[in-house]
């Protein structure tokens, strides 16, 4: 089908944003050289070098550790909770008030459209500041006994799909119950979060209380195996949480992983039909698909699966695919070159393995990583685009005839991070969302996230919840 | 007294308890267990990996239709545990004073507190949910409600030292919410495992939600550790030993179960356990619906 309408290209001026040419780490308040080996971050969209950045080798790590025990011990955690929160309050504002530079930044860094960047990611981390202040003086009444306390120091590790909304839910909570933070960004979107620590020198953080280091898993693993660190908090792969639970075997560390999953979006024969494409197409092309519960899986009832298909298939022609600051744009672009040819395995694999392969027509630009938004039909429970987590924009489709059928589908995975639900029959939903095996059900929407609500996985998707009162547990003993 | 007067005692074997049933280890080994002065009292049976593997498998069978159950259902059966302990107060003195070398009063005490547990773990089938649970405030037209749910089946190494009270802390607490249980007892104190699985098999306890294993944790842990279907494995029977406390993590983190972990001293039993021993065998489950949309 052609498109009806013809868009002008509106992008979003980068004048707001001043990229350095190079960055160093974030220890003790200050900008420091790290030792390792420099590395580079890249616009996906162009290629484009961005600037380059301090790699931390593990006597950075250690000086940020020794930086955030001192603010702990000496500063943030004796300091009230009301003063904490205080300078809470004042990142969420800086945050606020600096708010299109960031989601701009966030674009042209991670390649992910500005309309979400600027809708989702950045509000959302605003928000999160927002609520995990107002607990910092209120912590006896989270239902956690009348005087709990702070773990220490916490060493944390966030992927590069939400590259400052993970930092958020990672230093928020944390630094709201008292313990100060050792966060490293993903070695492929460190830049919102260089820019995080220029708010902290704004907001007058005392130095150490946060400290950011750059680099890839060599510098994570000296963090969660540094022997001063109280707790770790890492999201990201199943692989890499399984690795760090053991790292953390017999220590005292306290652990929580928000790992992988493979989302099952079911949809029954009585579903509002138009709604639930909105919601499928939300589920698995928001963000590229790289979400950790994307709906990656839809289970479609049998006797509405054509009539589903076909306008899953008009709506997926709408998408635009392209520049990430055009205002327009619906799907970015793929994080880096090496995820691209995850995605692009995977997608071969569905075929070579018997799926349906589908995508609309549509122009993908010369430079940078891209892929179009795809679908597979006639996925069968053993396909591997069926088990394994693809964490691009590729939905594969498989049926069922019945509630039960449903069900065992949904949950016949490793995984059990998040479900979708859709049936205008209320009694099924709430027969659904009990029988689901997952930490969120979305139930006639789906990829809805809030600062109030927690988050995170049953079985292989990881252990602790965040976000909400519960997401307090993680940083409190 | 002359052999021919007295009358020859009928001895017990001590079983399993698998899946509802009372089956000897399917390696047919048994071992010696001693009163606390050293004296023979009965044998054992010696759990095997295959019979640790078996218990797994009621443990997964049972699991969801315990879940499924009332929560209300589910009090009065734990209440219904503690019923039965009660009536079978003498043996449960005798086993406690036999395998922990206690005087009849403290034994007493011990039961006491063993029974009164169960009661309080009973009354939170119906009130956790409302303690850990959540309306979440979400900034939409949004109905949002976390609740718990139970983490699965759960791998329970019991206490060592404390044979009963120690043991009914550590199983009652799993099963209050709908995990299922295969639990590991003590190795040198296993008898008052045995009599309270007896006591299981008749109060209403559906067969499979809580398996005995006697043997010792150190050989049957490691496969329960490792095992793809446990979703959650307690450390606590392994209290002091943290080279296979490290082992078992390690093995743990293959399917992420849920640690909770060896104490560095078996924790004093007589203490308020607080909520800890069912929060960490639950998982939050947030549903979101929206709201005149």
């Amino acid at each position: 089908m052609t498109n009806p309408f013809e868009y002008a290209p509106a992008p979003e001026s980068r004048s707001i944003v001043d990229i350095k040419p190079s960055y160093g780490l974030f220890v003790n308040g200050e900008f420091t050289e790290g030792h390792g080996t420099s590395f580079k971050t890249i616009s996906p969209a162009t290629e484009e070098v961005l600037a380059e950045i301090a790699e931390a080798d593990e006597a950075d790590v250690d000086a940020a550790v020794k930086a955030a025990r001192k603010a702990y011990e000496k500063v943030w955690g004796p300091m009230s909770g009301r003063e904490r929160a205080k300078y809470l309050y004042r990142i969420a504002r800086i945050i606020q008030e600096r708010s299109r530079e960031l989601a701009v930044l966030e674009s042209i860094d991670n390649g992910k459209p500005i309309k979400e960047s600027r809708d989702v990611d950045v509000p959302t981390v605003a928000a999160h500041f927002f609520y995990y202040a107002g607990w910092a003086d209120k912590l006896a009444y989270a239902g956690r006994g009348t005087d709990p306390r702070p773990l220490g120091v916490a060493g944390q590790i966030i992927p590069w799909n939400f590259p400052l909304l993970m930092l958020a839910w990672k230093i928020a909570p944390a630094l709201a119950c008292g313990n100060t933070v050792v966060l490293k960004p993903a070695e492929t979107t460190p830049l919102t979060a260089l820019l995080f620590a220029e708010i902290c020198q704004q907001a007058d953080l005392p130095p150490g209380v946060v400290n950011i280091v750059t680099g890839a898993g060599a510098t994570g693993q000296a963090l969660v195996s540094h022997p001063d660190v109280d707790k770790v908090a890492f999201t990201g792969s199943t692989d890499v949480g399984k690795a760090i639970a053991r790292a953390v075997a017999g220590t005292e560390k306290r652990v929580t992983l928000e790992l992988g999953g493979k989302a099952a979006n079911v949809v029954f024969d009585d579903a509002p039909l138009d709604q639930a494409v909105e919601g499928i197409v939300n589920g698995i092309f928001f963000n590229q698909g790289h979400v950790c519960c994307a709906g990656s899986r839809l289970l479609v009832q049998e006797s509405v699966a054509d009539e589903l298909l076909a306008k899953l298939k008009r709506r997926m022609s709408t998408l635009r695919v392209g520049d990430p600051l055009d205002k327009n744009t619906d799907i970015g672009a793929i994080n880096s070159a090496e995820q691209l040819a995850k995605i692009r395995e995977l997608s071969e694999i569905g075929e070579a393995e018997g799926a349906g392969r589908w995508s609309p027509a549509c122009d993908l630009p010369e430079t940078g990583f891209w892929f179009p938004p795809t679908l597979f039909t006639g996925v069968s429970q053993a396909h591997r685009i069926a088990r394994e987590e693809i964490f691009g924009p590729v939905l594969s489709v498989l049926t069922f005839r019945t509630p039960s059928e449903a069900v065992e589908k949904a949950n016949n995975t490793p995984y059990g991070l998040s479900a979708g639900v859709w049936t205008e029959k209320g009694s099924r939903i709430l027969s659904m969302a009990n029988q689901l095996r997952a930490g969120v059900v979305w139930a006639n929407t789906f990829n809805k996230f809030d600062p109030t609500s927690p988050f995170g996985g049953f079985k292989e998707s990881g252990y602790g919840r965040e976000g909400g009162r519960h997401g307090l547990e993680a940083y409190l003993k | 007294m002359s052999p021919t007067n007295s009358r020859v005692d009928v001895r017990k074997t001590y079983k399993l308890y698998i899946g509802g049933a009372f089956p000897r280890s399917e390696s047919g080994h048994s071992y010696e267990v001693a009163d606390s002065l050293g004296k023979f009292v009965a044998n054992a049976a010696l759990a095997s990996r295959k019979d640790a593997r078996d218990a797994v498998v009621a443990a997964r069978k049972a699991q969801a239709s315990w879940a499924g159950r009332t929560a209300y259902n589910r009090a009065q059966i734990l209440y219904r545990i503690a019923e039965v302990m009660e009536d079978r107060r003498p043996q449960f003195v005798q086993a406690t004073q036999q395998s922990e070398g206690l005087t009849a009063a403290k034994a007493e005490k011990v039961v006491d507190e063993a029974i009164d547990r169960l009661v309080w773990y009973a009354g939170w089938a119906d009130k956790i949910t409302q303690v850990v649970g959540n309306a979440n405030p979400v900034a939409g037209p949004f109905f949002n409600l976390s609740t718990p749910e139970p983490t699965g089946v759960v791998a329970v190494l019991a206490p060592q030292r404390s044979s009963l009270l120690g043991l009914v802390s550590v199983v009652a607490p799993v099963i209050v919410t709908g995990n299922t249980a295969v639990v590991v007892s003590s190795y040198e104190r296993p008898l008052p495992a045995v009599t309270f699985a007896e006591v299981l098999a008749t109060s209403d306890v559906p067969g499979g939600v809580v398996n005995l294993l006697t043997g010792s944790a150190a050989t049957i842990a490691p496969w329960l550790a490792a095992h793809m279907d446990v979703n959650a494995i307690d450390l606590t029977g392994i209290a002091g030993e943290p080279a296979l406390a490290t082992e078992l993590e390690v093995a743990a983190a293959d399917n992420l179960k849920r640690v909770r972990r060896a104490p560095a001293v078996e924790p004093d039993w007589t203490l308020d356990p607080g909520l800890e021993p069912i929060t960490a065998f639950l998982e939050i489950k947030t549903v979101w619906h929206p709201i005149g949309i």
